[in-house]
């Protein structure tokens, strides 16, 4: 396969340049956020730390880190580091607690950005010649406008679709001959099913690649759109925080997404002691925006827990690749001993054939932890004996004690029947009491 | 020639069962005959009723995981040793049965057995060879 990149120079720096790079820009943008951003400032002040102490990358750890709160007790403009009459753009995400995140952009920032949403689509094999269909939604949220400035970048005849509208989506798509399409993975799955109740077989429809993101997904999702629109699926990652996505995209290998490392400096730490964790380690991902001008976030703590892994890739990038996000270090349960993902379950019920319908309830009895795991049924799951239903509650949780390492009791209970707030199912209950 | 069953999960909460035999009262379906099997968990209700294609879409309705099974129904009389024979015929056939309850009829002094069995084809043709009466949708109606 013939290898293309949107900039070869960048994209395939040798990793000691991109180092070197990544230090020199480093050094400017603490100054910068501590000349421009006072809250910022106090938080360095606290720590003891000046603009001064920062030669390079190796100087990282000292800086503080930046939360989900700070930006909170920060709304709207404590964040800001350029003056508004600068700024072109603000985009913005709801928190799941609390304020909204709103992110102000300069053109630079823009450009940025948008560079690298051109990155993906060009590693997904776009070119001008492509015509690229972004079913993300647009507006406040970062995904349209994002992939959107992406594809123009690239020269693709952009179908500026939004999402929804789904029968329209396809028509667009089957009419105009959409050869990349760039949508979360779940709307992805619904356009699949939609074309195929449409009559549509995957040979129908003129996708070759798709640029999927802004939400968990796995492997087995990846499988179906793949057979359902006859396409590469690729992933995309980003947040609004850090600009939106495309901080890091996949490339032909499927087997992680390479950061921009000259814009996005990642690090692993540990949820709990925000110790920095070597390279391979499983802890949380940690972003400084390296010369992002109005809104440059300094070590923020992104939740997600995922590896870091610099291998030489057959595609020729020399960035370093993040695994696929495998829970959200405020998910993550400790179940004797053992660290449990709530994603890890999903994984084994879409595996297993069931919806993504379950409830974890773990609790103490003496000194072991019990850990439940309640499942709703289809009714092709249900079965009329009472042997049939504790086979499949078994067969359960033997895959999910393959995957995790620890025995749960499953429970195959009824379709709706596990409790929901505000439409979202309450996937953890855990009633120990280990702190008091 | 056959039976349906409506099965239906119940999850063990008081009241659980109730709700379902009010629903299928509401919309003026009968239960012939009824048997559970329960667990700590849950139960499985396994239902005869007057009206399976009402029973199916209130039930279904109000969110209730249901099943229609086939199974057989066997008229067995008021004679001592009857169910023992019919039990023994399924036996000689080599026909593996998963579970069976029982039902009177109202109209004359008649039991009659519901069977679930791995083969139901097989088992009525046995069942039939042996004179046994066997019954249908159509018949539990009239019983
Ligand atoms: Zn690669």
């Amino acid at each position: 396969m013939e290898k293309r990149y949107y900039q070869p120079e960048i994209e395939t720096m040798p990793v000691e340049e991109i180092k070197k790079l990544q230090s020199e820009k480093l050094v400017k943008q603490v100054r910068h956020v501590y000349d421009n951003v006072p809250y910022y400032r106090n938080l360095m002040e606290e720590k003891g730390v000046t603009p001064d102490d920062i030669h390079g990358i190796e100087d990282l750890h000292k800086l503080p880190f930046l939360t989900k709160a700070d930006l909170r007790d920060a709304y709207p403009y404590g964040l800001l580091a350029k003056p508004l009459k600068d700024c072109v753009r603000i985009q913005s995400t709801s928190g799941t607690t609390g304020r909204r995140v709103v992110a102000f952009y300069t053109q630079h920032d823009i450009d940025l950005w948008e560079d690298c949403c051109a990155r993906a689509i060009v590693a997904a094999g776009g070119t001008e010649e492509d015509v690229c269909q972004v079913a993300y939604g647009y507006g406040l949220f970062t995904g349209g406008p994002g992939l959107n400035g992406g594809s123009h970048k690239v020269g693709c005849l952009t179908l500026p679709m939004s999402s929804g509208f789904t029968e329209r989506q396809i028509q667009f798509m089957t009419d105009l001959n959409a050869t990349i399409l760039c949508c979360t993975p779940s709307y992805a799955a619904y356009i699949g099913e939609t074309a195929k109740e449409m009559g549509l077989t995957p040979d129908q429809i003129p996708l070759k690649a798709g640029i999927f993101g802004a939400e968990p997904w796995t492997e087995e999702m990846r499988r179906g759109i793949e057979a359902a629109l006859g396409i590469k699926a690729y992933d995309i990652y980003g947040l609004t925080e850090t600009s939106g996505p495309g901080v890091s995209f996949e490339c032909s290998e499927q087997t992680g997404m390479h950061i921009n490392e000259d814009h996005f400096l990642a690090e692993i730490i540990d949820p709990d002691t925000g110790e920095v964790l070597p390279e391979g380690s499983k802890g949380e991902l940690v972003f400084t925006a390296l010369d992002k001008e109005a809104f440059p976030l300094l070590r923020y703590r992104t939740r997600d827990i995922c590896v870091l892994t610099r291998k030489p890739c057959s595609c020729g990038r020399t960035h370093i690749k993040m695994s696929k996000p495998m829970g959200r270090s405020d998910d993550m349960m400790i179940i004797r001993g053992v660290n449990v993902f709530p994603s890890q379950i999903e994984t084994v019920l879409l595996q297993e054939g069931y919806q993504p319908n379950y409830q974890i309830v773990v609790d103490r009895v003496g000194n072991n932890d019990t850990f439940e795991v309640n499942v709703e049924m289809n009714p092709d799951q249900f079965e009329d004996t009472v042997g049939g239903i504790t086979a499949r509650e078994k067969a359960l949780a033997d895959a999910m004690k393959a995957i995790l390492g620890i025995n749960p009791k499953v429970h195959l209970v009824a379709p709706k029947s596990i409790t929901r707030s505000e439409g979202k199912a309450v996937r953890v209950i855990d009633k120990r009491k280990l702190h008091d | 020639m056959s039976l349906k069953q409506l099965t239906v999960f119940v999850e063990n909460k008081p009241g659980a069962l109730v709700a379902i035999t009010d629903t299928l009262a509401e919309h003026k379906v009968n239960i012939r005959a009824l048997s559970i099997a329960d667990t700590q968990e849950f139960g499985i209700l396994r239902l005869i009723v007057s009206d399976n294609d009402t029973a199916l879409v209130t039930l279904t309705r109000e969110g209730y995981l249901i099943k229609t099974t086939d199974v057989v129904g066997v008229k067995i009389g008021d004679q001592p040793g009857k169910l023992s024979k019919a039990l023994a015929v399924l036996d000689e056939a080599g026909i593996n049965m998963e579970y069976l309850y029982a039902f009177m009829s109202r109209t004359e002094k008649h039991a009659y057995v519901v069977l679930r069995v791995a083969d139901n084809a097989a088992a009525e043709t046995a069942l039939e060879a042996a004179g046994f009466h066997l019954i249908t949708d159509v018949d539990i109606n009239k019983l």
